[in-house]
């Protein structure tokens, strides 16, 4: 009896579709270089990429390159990776390419739009680090609720809340109080959303928008009541910015990734210690059992709500932090609404990251990415107004769910409370 | 015997059989709701009052006075704003003043015209409910309804009122039903979750009224972000003299509610769509179209909820501003829960909300209770409501004699 | 010595239906004991309670003579008792070696998970009973057959030493049957214990030791292959000597109502589950497709009633070429159907039994008057059909969701049969009914036969296809491999074209 087993799936039926569809979008990208950048620059003219942020110590001369052969290679480059991917596929490492290309692009739009200017290149990229942090911490927390079959769409009202505690704790005790009290209420809040959601089986979207609607409502009506007449309870300071030893000295890499403060590397930590924990430890594997099928971990003595509960706590403790973030580590008070929907953004990262903690981080960074140029596009004089650049977020998250460049995956059993029989 | 025995136990009075049909109505459940949210929210007016705590040092009478104090004056003021002064009302009346009665009378119809936009978003939602979607972006698609009122408002000049302002309120209405028809179409034909596209699109609109209000729709005399006046044709009429803002849009909003009722309910289009919402698969056996009823679906209740905003633009705001957000697209998903989904009890949602929004309004300037105080009790309210284990809980009512049906969202999406 | 496992006195009440009424059973070291009953005998429920995903009302259960509590999967696992559940119990996206340890991890510095420790513990289980399973694979890409030893790997890992399959054979294709048996013929040999839980007859009387009958959540006897036979088996499983042959009239075959030609159909997985079919349904024939569950049937239908487009072939209604119609235009064009998962496909269970009998004739007069609903036709069309079909419900009010199984299916064929049709799609039409309402439906169809309707019934229940069809087209994976006159042709054989064995 050594026959394997045999099903239909012996006739697999592989659609060429997809690698072509993908092969006429890299072209696609390839002539808007031409159409857009190319055709509109002048042969001669000069692009400069300033490669020190402002304020730093570590010195690294201007990048300046001729714009118009820039744009060529750049052109060149794309519609090589195009033809291959239509003549042979580029198979599973298409999303990959399809990433260099719009990184070609993005390019070839940064240095057409500087042609004949200076753009702090290395400004533009600090931002973009520092804009992704509140959007990745709170994709983690959005990972931890959702890998355990929890949606949370409360990211917004948990991070407004905390930003919240940590003001009025920070200003009242010290700024580590503060951080400490903002993620206590995250984690309050997130006991909020598990018993409505686990206990209580409130559909989860509802259980969501009642924490959404009561943080706006709370904090607005404190913030009236009491930060607004008393200033000194909204001061509560800043964590100050931090130079990692030796990396920070790396020539434009090091004032980019690592002349930050507290948060930025909590980030950078958070990601690997939840990637690790997530598919490397028998935490993470339960974790995951119980929002893929739930049964199936019931059966085998995973004890399913207590497993959901510790993660929906946990990941509202993570947007507790990444709302500490608002206060502690950027603007340093807190006004009503002050999270302006990032919460949302975060859950886009999410999606976009494909419920993967690295993935939420690159996501992360494309958005803070966009949001960065957005408020350099004035000086860039090119004919795009910010607020598209603002709704790019949105946009490719609804692309990536409408499943044109490949579908994600998320949790099997997302949104379903689990009931035993 | 068995049966002999249940019945000997069944009451015979009808009033204990009428107590026990009331405490396992789902209705029950829906009213101390509202009552729960209500004294919560007194219980958070008087816990942020800060005199109570300086009594507190003297004594804890003193401190419980005061705390009391400071939630009758909240719903006092609430009580007052939404619905007027009960003695003015009455010395207007006896006065035989019409200028008097107007102004005396005039907090109860702003209530009105307060819950007037909660009606066309609450049925949008309920609406969705029903076909077993769940459109969260109503707050995107009243402000692009807005938006495209306020365009058709002032940039078409010269018709008569007779035509212009029903016209912009369609053009509303249809900005909102492409807000709306944009994530159906992606759940019908990709199986893209209608949650995520509709709060992707809520900021997309946003981010394009900061851009038409800096841009195009600048009025070119201001300094702020803010459209021009609409032309006086596109006006909502008002039907009393000022300050008494109440308009027709009431009304209108009323007979959105009938048609709703009439489109659910006694309708085949309606027994289609209801029929996807309750079993989308057994509605693909029967041959009906999935694909089409959710993209109608999301164009309706999209197009619901920008007449909400258009509503408001051509009828109380008269222009837009870019602060014109209000929550009233994230409080229509409590409404439409309040409401059973069922528009009459939409339409009664709307009505306490509109209340309780209009009296907050004159609350923050009387009591000096900042409004923000009536989300915190919506939020409770729509708890309680999404959970009524909870409520049944606190007030040892029975459980309910059919299984309450749970909110059920479809995951389906057809690709044929 | 004492049984390895015995159950005393087990009693389960579920709301109106007593499951489990004082059932004792044993289970001796080394045997194969297999717990026969018809769908909802409460074989399922008893099995949920020894693993413990149920609480039981009263009854003991003793382990090699002593008792025990069982109050979660993990005290079973932890007694030595493990099981395959019906549908499995694995996460798609996960290897098979984090399934296989999931709740049971191996790990090192205290939480790490060890996979090539877990890995190889598995290639050796895997060696010792011949499994073949690769512990690096993921499970949705294995097909089911393999899917099934993964979960008897998650058995052994544990240690388990009581075994319990609950009809592990449903979904599987002949010869993976004959696998199946293969390997709990060597778990036996290693001294494991199985309890294997079944309807089908054959199975039992070839594969098992001891059987043990239930019926109606009590327990019938305990017999062994030896002493029984199939008719006695089936008498004890049904309380009565079941009547295997329907009256009926020879087939008047008329004119083709339904031809299909070169089909071919994908499934959500887009794989090819349909390939190249071609058959004719004549007026006044039943035409039965036999085949093990999963062989196609269900793409099949599905195309047949406008569900599923195919990607090529073609099907002709009365001449009109349908390929590509919509489920809206079959029933147009006089098609009904009877679907597979009644409650999932044929009936909105939160609609009252009225609205339920005009689901897809809503839209026509006397229902509807231009696009308003006529609710009094709609009331007065399901008293008629309530009292013709013997529909038992308080009312026409009534919520669907509170009738019997029976019942429901009562309103599908109500439904369908009120309609002028000349075409009828049944497929698995009595799964899971109680003999009574499968008489009913049997009576039913060979009716419409009569009428000069054409059927196509699709069922797994080879008895059902036997009595029921004048033709039989068997369906082996995708393929019709074989249509014969249901006159000409004996049990035995269709059994061996199920398993894919084509005639010379």
């Amino acid at each position: 009896m050594t026959t394997q087993t045999m099903t239909k799936s012996a006739t697999g039926y592989i659609s060429p579709t997809r690698e072509r569809v993908m092969g006429v979008l890299f072209l696609i990208i390839a002539a808007a270089i031409w159409v857009f950048f190319i055709r509109n620059t002048t042969p001669g003219v000069e692009t400069t990429f300033g490669m020190t942020p402002g304020g730093s110590q570590v010195q690294t001369p201007d990048w300046v390159f001729e714009t118009y052969t820039a744009l060529n290679i750049l052109l060149f480059l794309s519609i090589a990776l195009a033809v291959y991917q239509l003549v042979r596929g580029f198979k599973r490492y298409t999303n990959i390419v399809l990433g260099v290309i719009s990184g070609f692009f993005i390019f070839a739009f940064l240095a057409w739009g500087a042609s004949g200017l200076s753009l702090n290149l290395s400004g533009l990229l600090r931002v973009m680090v520092i804009r992704s942090v509140p959007l990745t911490l709170g994709a983690f927390s959005g990972i931890l609720c959702e890998r355990s079959g929890v949606f949370n769409i409360a990211i917004e009202g948990m991070m407004l809340t905390a930003a919240f505690c940590a003001a009025l704790f920070g200003s009242l005790v010290n700024i580590w109080f503060g951080l400490l009290t903002a993620m206590i209420s995250g984690l309050v809040l997130g006991g909020v959303l598990a018993v409505l959601a686990i206990k209580y089986k409130v559909n989860q979207i509802i259980a969501g928008t009642v924490i959404n609607i009561f943080a706006t409502g709370l904090t607005s009506f404190l913030s009236a009541k009491f930060l607004q007449k008393y200033q000194y309870l909204n001061n509560p300071g800043r964590f100050p910015t931090w130079d990692v030893p030796g990396l920070s000295q790396i020539p434009f890499i090091g004032p980019i990734f690592f002349s930050h403060n507290l948060f930025v590397y909590a980030m950078y930590i958070l990601l690997i210690v939840l990637t690790v924990a997530l598919f490397y430890t028998r935490w993470g594997l339960r974790l995951r059992s119980v929002g893929e099928h739930p049964k199936a971990a019931d059966t085998l003595g995973i004890q399913v709500n207590r497993t959901r509960y510790m993660a929906v706590l946990l990941g509202g403790t993570m947007a507790g932090f990444a709302g500490a973030y608002f206060i502690l580590g950027s603007v340093g008070r807190f006004d009503e609404v002050l999270t302006a929907g990032r919460g949302f953004i975060a859950l886009a990262a999410m999606i976009f990251g494909n419920w993967n903690p690295f993935g939420a981080f690159g996501a992360g960074l494309l958005f803070g990415f966009a949001d960065s140029l957005a408020g350099k596009l004035t000086i860039l004089r090119v004919p795009i107004h910010n607020k598209f650049l603002e709704m790019a977020p949105y946009i490719v998250t609804m692309i990536v769910l409408a499943g044109i460049i490949g579908r994600g995956q998320p949790p099997a059993a997302g949104g379903q409370p689990y009931e035993k029989e | 015997m068995k049966i002999e025995k249940a019945k000997a136990q069944t009451p015979q009075k009808p009033l204990a059989v009428f107590l026990d049909e009331i405490t396992r109505s789902p209705m029950m459940v829906n009213i101390l709701a509202i009552i729960t949210g209500l004294f919560l929210g007194g219980v958070i007016a008087a816990l942020t009052t800060e005199n109570v705590y300086a009594a507190l040092k003297s004594s804890l009478g003193e401190s419980l006075k005061l705390a009391l104090q400071a939630a009758w004056n909240t719903y006092k003021a609430l009580f007052l704003g939404a619905f007027g002064d009960p003695q003015r009302i009455v010395s207007a009346l006896q006065s035989g003043d019409l200028n008097a009665i107007n102004r005396a009378l005039s907090p109860f119809a702003e209530s009105l015209v307060q819950a007037t936009p909660y009606i066309f978003a609450g049925l949008a939602v309920a609406l969705g409910f029903r076909v077993g979607l769940f459109n969260i972006g109503a707050e995107g698609q009243i402000f692009v309804g807005a938006l495209a009122a306020v365009w058709a408002g002032v940039f078409i000049k010269g018709l008569p009122p007779i035509i212009h302002a029903p016209l912009a309120l369609l053009i509303g209405g249809l900005g909102g039903a492409i807000w709306g028809l944009i994530p159906g179409w992606l759940k019908a034909k990709t199986g893209a979750h209608e949650v995520i596209n509709t709060i992707m699109m809520n900021y997309i609109a946003f981010r394009l009224s900061e851009y038409l209000l800096t841009g195009v729709l600048r009025d070119p005399a201001k300094t702020t972000p803010i459209s021009a006046p609409i032309e006086r044709s596109a006006w909502i009429p008002r039907l009393f003299p000022d300050p008494n803002r109440f308009h027709a849009g009431f009304f209108i909003a009323l007979f959105m509610a009938l048609l709703v009722y009439i489109l659910l309910f006694k309708t085949t289009w309606g027994f289609e769509l209801r029929t996807v919402g309750a079993n989308p698969s057994a509605a693909r056996y029967a041959g009906m179209n999935i694909v089409r009823s959710m993209v109608i679906t999301m164009a309706l209740s999209g197009g619901l909820a920008g007449l909400a905003g258009a509503n408001e633009v051509l009828g109380v705001n008269r222009n837009l501003g870019v602060a014109f957000s209000s929550g009233y697209g994230f409080d229509s998903i409590a409404l439409a829960l309040l409401g059973n989904s069922h528009p009459l009890g939409v339409v009664l949602a709307s009505l306490l909300f509109g209340f309780l929004r209009n009296g907050a309004i004159q609350m923050q300037l009387t009591a000096g209770i900042p409004i923000d105080i009536i989300s915190i009790i919506q939020a409770m309210i729509l708890a309680f409501i999404a959970a009524p284990a909870i409520i049944r809980t606190i007030y040892r009512l029975k459980p309910p004699k059919e299984p309450e049906i749970r909110l059920q969202t479809s995951s389906a999406g057809g690709s044929s | 010595m004492a049984p390895i496992l015995e159950l005393r006195g087990i009693t389960k009440q579920f709301p109106g239906v007593l499951a489990n009424d004082h059932i004792d059973l044993t289970l001796n070291q080394g045997e194969v004991l297999a717990l026969l009953g018809e769908n909802g005998a409460g074989k399922t429920t008893l099995m949920n309670i020894l693993y413990g995903l149920y609480k039981p009302d009263e009854g003991e259960i003793f382990v090699r003579g002593k008792k025990i509590d069982i109050h979660s999967p993990s005290d079973a696992i932890a007694q030595g008792i493990g099981m395959v559940h019906q549908h499995f119990m694995l996460v798609p996206v996960f290897t098979v070696t984090d399934n296989v340890m999931l709740g049971d991890e191996y790990v090192r510095g205290g939480g790490f998970l060890d996979r090539r420790r877990a890995a190889a513990r598995i290639r050796e289980i895997s060696r010792q009973y011949n499994l073949q399973v690769d512990p690096d694979a993921y499970i949705k890409d294995l097909p089911v057959g393999l899917q099934q030893r993964v979960e008897i790997i998650k058995l052994l890992f544990r240690e388990a030493e009581i075994l319990i399959l609950d009809e592990p054979t449903a979904v599987l294709t002949p010869q993976e049957v004959d696998e199946l048996f293969g390997i709990m013929k060597s778990l036996v040999e290693h001294g494991k214990s199985i309890i294997f839980i079944t309807h089908k007859l054959r199975e039992v009387m070839d594969f098992s030791d001891r059987i043990t009958v239930i019926r109606a959540g009590k327990v019938v006897g305990t017999t062994t292959p030896q002493e029984a036979d199939q008719n006695k088996l089936a008498a004890m499983m049904v309380g009565r000597q079941i009547e295997l042959q329907i009256e009926k009239k020879p087939a008047e075959p008329g004119e083709v109502v339904l031809q299909v030609r070169n089909l071919k159909v994908l499934d959500s997985r887009n794989l090819i589950a349909v390939n190249d079919v071609s058959f004719d349904v004549r007026a006044g024939e039943i035409l039965g497709i036999a085949g093990v569950q999963g062989n196609g049937q269900t793409e099949l239908v599905r195309a047949v009633t406008g569900l599923l487009h195919p990607i090529s072939g073609e099907i002709r209604f009365l001449g009109k070429k349908v390929t590509h119609a919509t489920p809206k235009e079959f029933f147009e064009l006089g098609a009904a159907h009877i679907p597979e998962d009644r409650q999932k496909d044929g009936l909105v269970l939160t609609y009252p039994v009225k609205d339920n009998l005009v689901l897809n004739t809503y839209y026509h007069p006397p229902f509807a008057r231009g696009v308003m609903l006529h609710q009094p036709s709609i009331y007065t069309n399901a008293e008629e059909l309530v009292r013709k079909f013997d529909i038992r419900t308080p009312s026409v009010m009534t919520m669907l969701s509170s009738l019997s199984g029976g019942n429901q299916q009562k309103v599908i064929v109500a439904r369908e049969f009120s309609r002028p049709i000349k075409l009828l799609v049944a497929s698995q039409p009595t799964r899971g009914l109680d003999v009574g309402s499968i008489e009913y439906i049997h009576h039913r169809l060979v009716e419409k036969r009569d009428e000069g309707c054409a059927v196509l019934l699709v069922s797994t229940e080879l008895d059902e296809i036997m009595e029921l069809s004048d033709r039989i087209a068997v369906m082996y994976r995708g393929r019709i491999i074989v249509t014969v006159d249901a006159k000409e042709v004996t049990k035995e054989q269709i059994g061996l074209y199920m398993a894919g064995v084509v005639p010379a």
